[in-house]
């Protein structure tokens, strides 16, 4: 019931913009521009025909190969580069350098590199995701405490353990930090990606509506399932921060 | 009595802004095994540095530190230090905690040497708990409980109990009596509470300023358990404080 009354403002806010909406289209009479319900529709018809599924299937599926494989380099490399100093000083000035440049700008390399497949968008969410998790884990283990690391000094523990009992632990929820902004990231580029030429996805979704015959009726029901698609990952990443294990870093 | 632990002309010093810093002047002392010595200094006076050389944590610039007649370099599991922000690792279960230290033993005796050392300090029952999830005395308790479980010889304790509300601390030195009543270790203290070393410690040495150094030592001489309002308290805490420059009178 509370939280019901909690979020009464927000979708009142939702509920305005809806009504404000339909009434500037029914206003100005507009032939193009759709009204929600003919968003409405135009997204029955594509849940009916199955193309919506197959293009958040493509999507999501281009964000979890992307996005993993960054997690999967993202993460030893920033506890590598955090633990040992002289790879830090060696490699953060190249990544920072790198890091700045939009994932944009790296569509013509990912073509000229991966082609129009699959491997293009997947590139692209990759290099986009990566940096943002490397800065983050290895921020974490800079800020590990001096206290922690000497009690583990001091009880002799072997290097094994104070990876997997100490350094790793500690870093955790600014792993997972990183893995919130790496996920929002990657779903923002996959969108982007898609409209360069492949033949599936949401961003394709988009692109072919608008050119196979000015459908804004599937363009914006395209563009609402990106928001609460992105919502929906933003929420199960919110769920890693509850683990017991890491509350302790969000408590305060 | 044997000696545990020696210090022979210990010094050390910080580079700063304004050139070098000298913070230990010339540290020697002498601990007997099973003793209690407390270090009782003035704010800023080193005394933290002392105790990290001590412990291993620092290098001094000369001098030499010896346990058990061998100079020591490393810290080592057989002396564990307590400071006062504590160690107690937040992502680890109290028992997770306790088990740290225990490389050699297998996984089923390591959860009996935790558990054992959890009620021993009065955390029956918490033993899952995250240490979030407790309170600052909790805390301490868990702490201590985690250095007895490894049975160290040596006891190297940092202002341990400064951080907590007199109530706590006047029962957590209890606690810690009561521990060392059956379990005996070599304790060394270092605190700026002179009742404190009154109340814990066999013998207790006063430093100087910094750059420190011994300035005296007061032996205790009295049976546990203390009574801190007893007349020989009185004057051995007046006599401490004399040495720290604290007189009564003086103000």
């Amino acid at each position: 019931m509370k939280q019901i009354k909690e979020s009464l403002p927000a979708l009142a806010v939702i509920a305005v913009l809806l009504a404000a909406w339909w009434l500037t289209v029914v206003e100005t009479r507009s032939v193009i521009f759709p009204t929600p319900w003919q968003v409405v529709t135009g997204t029955v018809e594509l849940i009916k025909d199955g193309t919506l599924w197959r293009h958040i299937g493509a999507s999501l599926m281009r964000v979890g190969i992307g996005f993993s494989l960054a997690v999967l380099v993202a993460v030893p490399l920033g506890l590598w580069l955090g633990w040992v100093k002289g790879a830090y000083s060696t490699l953060n000035p190249l990544f920072q350098i790198l890091r700045p440049i939009s994932p944009i700008a790296w569509i013509p390399l990912a073509i000229l590199w991966f082609g129009v497949g699959n491997a293009s968008p997947i590139y692209l969410i990759f290099i986009s995701s990566v940096f943002p998790m490397i800065v983050q884990t290895t921020a974490g283990v800079h800020t590990i405490e001096r206290r922690y690391l000497r009690a583990a000094q001091n009880f002799g523990v072997s290097r094994y353990t104070l990876f997997r009992q100490v350094v790793i632990p500690a870093v955790l929820p600014q792993i997972i930090v990183g893995m919130r902004i790496g996920l929002g990231v990657a779903w923002l580029v996959v969108v982007a990606a898609e409209m360069i030429a492949l033949r599936s996805g949401l961003g394709y979704l988009i692109i072919d509506s608008r050119n196979a015959g000015n459908r804004y009726d599937l363009v914006i029901a395209g563009m609402i399932i990106i928001g609460l698609i992105g919502l929906l990952l933003d929420g199960v990443m919110r769920l890693l921060e509850g683990l017991k294990s890491v509350r302790w870093r969000y408590a305060h | 009595m044997r000696t545990k632990i020696e210090l022979n002309g210990i010094r050390k010093g910080f580079a700063s802004s304004d050139g070098a810093l000298q913070v230990v002047e010339d540290v020697s002392l002498t601990v007997g095994d099973g003793e209690f010595v407390a270090i009782v200094g003035p704010s800023g006076c080193g005394k933290t540095t002392l105790m990290n050389m001590i412990v291993g944590f620092l290098q001094p610039d000369s001098g030499s530190i010896l346990i058990d007649g061998a100079p020591r370099a490393e810290p080592q599991p057989t002396g564990i230090l307590i400071s006062q922000q504590g160690s107690i690792f937040p992502w680890l279960t109290v028992q997770q905690n306790l088990m740290f230290g225990l490389n050699d033993h297998p996984q089923a005796d390591k959860k009996g040497v935790a558990d054992h050392y959890a009620a021993m300090v009065g955390l029956k029952g918490f033993e899952g708990n995250y240490p979030h999830e407790l309170s600052g005395g909790m805390l301490k308790r868990a702490e201590l409980a985690r250095a007895f479980a490894v049975k160290p010889e040596i006891l190297y304790m940092d202002e341990p109990f400064s951080a907590l509300d007199a109530l706590t601390n006047l029962r957590m030195r209890n606690e810690l009596l009561r521990i060392l009543a059956e379990e005996r270790h070599t304790v060394m203290l270092i605190t700026h509470d002179v009742e404190e070393a009154i109340h814990l410690a066999d013998r207790i040495m006063v430093l100087s300023p910094r750059p420190t150094r011994i300035q005296a030592t007061f032996n205790v001489g009295l049976q546990h358990p203390r009574r801190l309002t007893s007349p020989e308290v009185q004057e051995l805490r007046v006599a401490i404080l004399h040495e720290l420059g604290v007189d009564r009178n003086a103000g």
